[in-house]
C-alpha cells in the first residue's frame, strides 16, 4: 500500500530548484508525451541554446514563463514504486514569501536548495525559517551545482557546518544533506560517480524512504465540521480526525460544553466501522444528546485540551495593507470562525536573521510574535502539541482577504483552576525526574558521609533531593510518596533492616550502578544529574506554564 | 495522515473540502459534467454526508451536443442516487444556431462559459464545486482549491488568496463566488484506481467498443447522431475506440483501443503516451489558452 508524501522545494531563482524537480520527473519517465513535446517547443523560445530547460515544466503562468521566475506555488504529481508524491514548487523571492508559506503549510518535508558555489545565504535561512514556522519537521538540504565546485568534498563539508549551525538556531530535528548537480543529474535519482566520498541516499531515494509519520500527537481530537441530521433518529458529528484513534464504546468529552458520552457508532467516509484513526473523515454518533455544533471539538482525556480566549502566537503578515495593533479580524482556527483582535505586537522577527525588533506595525511578508484575543472561549492548543488546533488564519473583516496566518506558541490558561496538581506537574515544576538511587552501605567506599557530599552537589545544581535512611517495613511507600512529591530520593540502605528487593518495583529505582561509577561524590552526583534530567519534549503531559491575562 | 494510503489520503482531503463548503457557504452547487471526474465527485459527495443526501443540488450545463449516452446516464444517476439535478442550456445560443462546426472557440465560450455564468447567476449560487485537477494543465497546477471569482466571474491568477493548511477562507462580498476543486490533487491514474476500488459507475463511452467514427485533423470523432456534418469524401466507419475524456461529441477525440475493462483502461493509462487533454481539441490552440479562458470565467 503506497502512501503519499507532500513536499515543498525552496530556493532562489538561480539555485536550480525547478530544474531539480523537472529532472526527477523527467528521469522517472513520468512525463506524458504531449507535455514533453510542449516542453521542447517552449524550450526553443525560452531557454539557452535549444537544450531542454526542465524548469519550463513547472512555471505554469504566462507571466512566469516570460519573466523566467516562479511567482506562485505550482503543484506536480508523480509516483514511483515506493510512494506517491505531491511537490509544491514555490517562489524564492522575499516578495513572494506568502506564496512560499502556502506551499510550506501543505508539506510534510522541505527540500531546500543551496548553491554549492555560494553556500548558505540569507535566503537559505529565510526559507528554512518559514518552513519551520509553518510546521515542517523534515528537511533535505540539496547542495546543488556540485559540478561547479569540482565535486569537492571539503566544500560540501564546509557548507554542512553552516547548515548544522542553522539547524541548531531554528531547532530543526530531522535534517539530511545531499550533494547534487541538478543539471548533470548527480545524486538526483542516480548515485553520482563523481562523488564517491558521498555514501548517503539520492534525493529521490531519501524522498522514497523518509518516514514523516513518526511523531504522533497525544490523545483523540475531532474538530466538528458539521452536524449530520437526515432525520430525527440520526444525529452524527462529522469531521476529520486531527489526532489519535477512536473506537465504538470509547468515552469522549465535548468541548467547550464539557459533557461526556460514549461512541455509539462510527462511519468512516460513509461506511460503518468499529474504529477510526488520524486523518480519516468520520461521522460519530454518541450515546446521548450533547450540546455540539460546528466549531466544537470532541476529545478524550489524553488529549489534555482546554478552552481559552487568548493566545500568544507567531504570525506571518500577508496583506498589502499593514497591520496595526488593536485591529479586529475573523479568526479561523480548526473549524471555528470567531471574531478576534491582535492586541499587541510583542516583537517583530527578522525573517532573514531571526533577530527580535520592536515594531509599531507589520508589513507584508513580515513575521512577528503577537498577542491575540478571541471574542469567546475557543478550543485551542499550542501548534507544537496539536497542530490542527494551534494554526489559524486572520481574515480582514472589510476586504475578506486572508491577511495573516499564524501558529499558537502559548495558550493563556484561564482554566488553570481546574487543573489537578499531579506528580507530572510537580516534576515539571521542579524540572527533574523523581528517581530513587540506592546506596548500599555494606559496599566498601559507600558511607553516609559520601551520600551527604553527593546531596550537597545535587542541591547546588538546583535539584530537589532527600537523603532517606529507612528503618521500618513500610519504607517503600515512603519512597513512593517522596517521588510523587517530585523529590529525588538518595536511599541509604542497610540491607539488614530493609532488603533492596522491596524497592525494586518503584518506578525510576536505580540499584547496582555503583559498579560502573567511580565512588567519588563528584562522579556520583554527575551520574544522578544525568539520570534525573527532565526531557521536556518527551513529557506527554507537558503544558506551557499557566499565565493569566 | 502519512499512514493512510494515498487514495485514502486524497479521499479524506476531498471529503473535508466538500463538508467545509456545505458548512460555510450559503448556496453551493456541484457542477456535473457526466464525465469520470464528475462520477468520482458525486461519489465523494454521497460518502461525505451519508446517511444524509448531499445538501446541495447538481448542475449540468447542457450544450445540446453531448453524446446521447451521457444524457441518459445523467438522468439515470440523478434518479438512482436521489439527488437534485439541474440542467441549463444557453437557449439564446441554440436559437441563433451556435454549433461546434461553424463557431470554433466561440462555440465553447457561448455554450459553455457564458451558459455556466448565466446559470450560476440565475440560481444565485455562491460556491460551485468543479472536478478540475492540477495535473491536467499548467495554469490549473497554479490554481488554489478555493478559487475566487469577481463579480464578472473572472479569475485573477496574480492575486489568489493564500491557502494555508486546511484553513479555507470562504468569505465573500455580494456578487462574488468561489469555484471549489476538491480533487485538485488527484491524478488521472488516481481517478481510475479510485473508480475501480469503489466500484463507481461511469459512462460506457470510456470502455472500448465498436463505434461509428470519422478521422479528422488527427482526431477520431464519433458520429453520434445525424447532426454530424461530414466533409466531402468522409464516410463513417466502425472502429473499436474509447474516450479518455468526454465533452461535446464533435469536439471530443477518441482513441483506438481494446481496453474494455477497468483493469485494461488503467494499464493503458499507466503506459499513456498522450496526456488526456490532447483529445480535447480546444486546448491545442496555443500554450496559455486555458489560463486565458479561465481569466474570462471558464471553469
Amino acid at each position: 500500500m503506497n502512501d503519499l508524501l507532500k513536499f515543498i522545494t525552496c530556493g532562489s531563482v538561480d539555485d536550480g530548484k525547478s530544474t531539480l524537480i523537472g529532472h526527477i520527473l523527467y528521469d522517472s519517465k513520468l512525463l506524458y508525451a504531449d507535455q514533453a513535446r510542449a516542453l521542447e517547443l517552449d524550450s526553443k523560445v525560452g531557454s539557452r541554446g535549444g537544450a531542454i530547460d526542465y524548469s519550463l515544466l513547472l512555471d505554469g503562468l504566462t507571466e512566469e514563463r516570460e519573466q523566467g521566475i516562479t511567482i506562485d506555488v505550482a503543484y506536480r504529481y508523480f509516483t514511483t514504486d515506493a510512494r506517491s508524491f505531491i511537490v509544491a514548487d514555490t517562489p524564492g523571492h522575499e516578495e513572494y514569501t506568502r506564496n512560499m508559506a502556502v506551499g510550506a503549510s501543505f508539506a510534510d518535508l522541505a527540500v531546500i536548495l543551496v548553491d554549492a558555489s555560494q553556500g548558505v545565504l540569507i535566503q537559505t535561512k529565510r526559507h528554512a525559517r518559514i518552513c519551520a514556522l509553518m510546521g515542517i519537521r523534515y528537511f533535505v538540504f540539496a547542495i546543488n551545482k556540485m559540478d561547479l565546485v569540482d565535486y569537492d568534498q571539503a566544500r560540501f563539508d564546509a557548507i554542512a557546518e553552516d547548515i548544522q549551525a542553522l539547524s541548531e538556531e531554528l531547532g530543526l530535528s530531522h535534517v539530511t544533506l545531499i550533494p547534487v548537480s541538478a543539471t548533470e543529474g548527480d545524486n538526483v535519482t542516480k548515485k553520482s560517480a563523481n562523488m564517491p566520498w558521498y555514501k548517503g541516499p539520492t534525493i529521490l531515494g531519501e524522498l522514497e524512504n523518509v518516514d514523516v509519520a513518526a511523531e504522533k500527537e497525544t490523545g483523540f481530537v475531532l474538530p466538528v465540521q458539521r452536524v449530520c441530521r437526515p432525520n430525527h433518529a440520526f444525529r452524527g458529528f462529522q469531521g476529520q480526525i486531527a489526532s489519535g484513534r477512536i473506537q465504538v464504546g470509547d468515552t469522549v468529552v465535548t468541548l467547550p460544553s464539557k459533557e461526556k458520552a460514549q461512541v455509539k457508532s462510527i462511519l468512516v467516509a460513509g461506511r460503518e466501522a468499529d474504529a477510526a484513526e488520524t486523518g480519516q473523515p468520520v461521522t460519530l454518533c454518541l450515546t446521548k444528546e450533547v450540546d455540539v455544533s460546528r466549531g466544537c471539538v470532541l476529545v478524550d482525556d489524553a488529549a489534555g485540551l482546554q478552552v481559552s480566549s487568548g493566545v500568544s502566537a507567531e504570525i506571518l503578515w500577508m496583506d498589502d495593507a499593514p497591520l496595526t495593533p488593536g485591529t479586529g479580524f475573523f479568526v479561523k482556527l480548526g473549524t471555528k470562525l470567531i471574531p478576534g483582535e491582535v492586541t499587541a505586537i510583542d516583537y517583530k522577527i527578522d525573517i532573514n536573521t531571526g533577530a527580535h525588533e520592536d515594531a509599531e506595525g507589520l508589513k507584508k511578508n513580515e513575521i512577528a510574535a503577537v498577542t491575540l484575543r478571541f471574542a469567546d472561549n475557543v478550543v485551542v492548543d499550542t501548534f507544537a502539541h496539536h497542530q490542527n488546533l494551534g494554526e489559524f488564519i486572520l481574515i480582514d473583516r472589510v476586504t475578506n482577504a486572508t491577511a495573516a496566518c499564524g501558529v499558537v506558541t502559548e495558550v493563556a490558561k484561564e482554566a488553570w483552576k481546574e487543573t489537578t496538581i499531579n506528580p507530572e506537574l510537580r516534576r515539571l515544576q521542579k524540572g527533574q525526574n523523581a528517581i530513587t538511587v540506592a546506596f548500599p552501605l555494606r559496599r566498601e567506599g559507600i558511607t553516609e558521609g559520601l551520600i551527604q557530599d553527593v546531596e550537597k552537589r545535587l542541591y547546588h545544581a538546583g535539584r530537589h533531593t532527600y537523603l532517606y535512611k529507612p528503618n521500618f517495613e513500610d519504607a517503600p511507600n515512603v519512597v513512593r510518596h517522596l517521588n510523587r512529591a517530585g523529590i529525588i530520593v538518595l536511599l541509604a540502605l542497610d540491607t539488614d533492616t530493609v532488603p533492596t528487593e522491596k524497592f525494586a518495583e518503584i518506578p525510576g529505582f536505580l540499584a547496582g550502578w555503583e559498579d560502573k561509577t567511580a565512588l567519588t561524590a563528584g562522579a556520583i552526583a554527575d551520574f544522578i544529574l544525568e539520570q534525573s534530567d527532565l526531557d521536556l519534549a518527551a513529557s506527554a503531559a507537558y503544558r506551557e506554564p499557566a499565565i493569566l491575562i | 495522515m502519512a499512514n493512510l494510503s494515498h487514495l485514502d489520503a486524497l479521499e479524506a482531503e476531498a471529503i473535508y473540502i466538500i463538508r467545509e463548503v456545505a458548512a460555510e457557504c450559503d448556496n453551493p452547487v456541484m457542477l456535473y459534467s457526466i464525465g469520470k471526474d464528475s462520477s468520482v465527485m458525486l461519489h465523494l459527495a454521497l460518502k461525505a454526508f451519508y446517511p444524509e443526501k448531499p445538501p446541495f443540488p447538481f448542475l449540468h450545463i447542457d450544450t445540446t451536443w453531448k453524446f446521447r449516452e451521457m444524457i441518459a446516464f445523467r438522468d439515470r444517476m440523478a434518479k438512482e442516487k436521489g439527488i437534485t439535478m439541474l440542467t441549463y442550456t444557453n437557449m439564446d445560443g441554440v436559437r441563433k444556431g451556435v454549433n461546434p462546426f461553424d463557431y470554433g472557440s466561440a462555440y465553447t465560450d457561448i455554450m459553455k462559459t457564458q451558459a455556466l455564468k448565466a446559470a450560476l447567476k440565475k440560481y444565485g449560487f455562491t460556491a460551485a464545486f468543479g472536478g478540475g485537477r492540477r495535473d491536467e494543465e499548467k495554469s490549473r497546477a497554479k490554481e488554489r482549491i478555493f478559487s475566487f471569482r469577481n463579480e464578472a466571474q473572472a479569475w485573477d491568477p496574480k492575486n489568489q488568496r493564500p491557502e494555508m493548511w486546511q484553513l479555507y477562507n470562504t468569505r465573500l462580498h455580494k456578487g462574488e463566488s468561489i469555484r471549489v476543486f476538491p480533487i485538485s490533487n488527484w491524478t488521472e491514474k488516481d481517478i481510475w484506481e479510485y473508480i475501480r476500488r469503489e466500484h463507481i459507475e461511469i459512462v460506457d463511452l470510456y470502455f472500448a467498443k465498436e463505434r461509428p467514427v470519422v478521422y479528422r485533423d488527427g482526431n477520431i470523432i464519433m458520429v453520434d447522431d445525424d447532426r454530424m456534418r461530414l466533409n466531402p469524401g468522409e464516410k463513417p466507419e466502425m472502429k473499436k475506440i474509447r474516450f479518455r475524456t468526454l465533452g461535446c461529441y464533435p469536439l471530443t477525440g477518441g482513441i483506438e483501443s481494446d481496453a474494455d475493462t477497468l483493469d485494461k483502461i488503467i494499464d493503458e493509462t499507466l503506459a499513456a503516451v498522450e496526456s488526456e487533454r490532447t483529445s480535447r481539441v480546444i486546448d491545442h490552440e496555443e500554450t496559455g489558452s486555458m489560463e486565458r479562458r479561465k481569466k474570462e470565467g471558464y471553469f
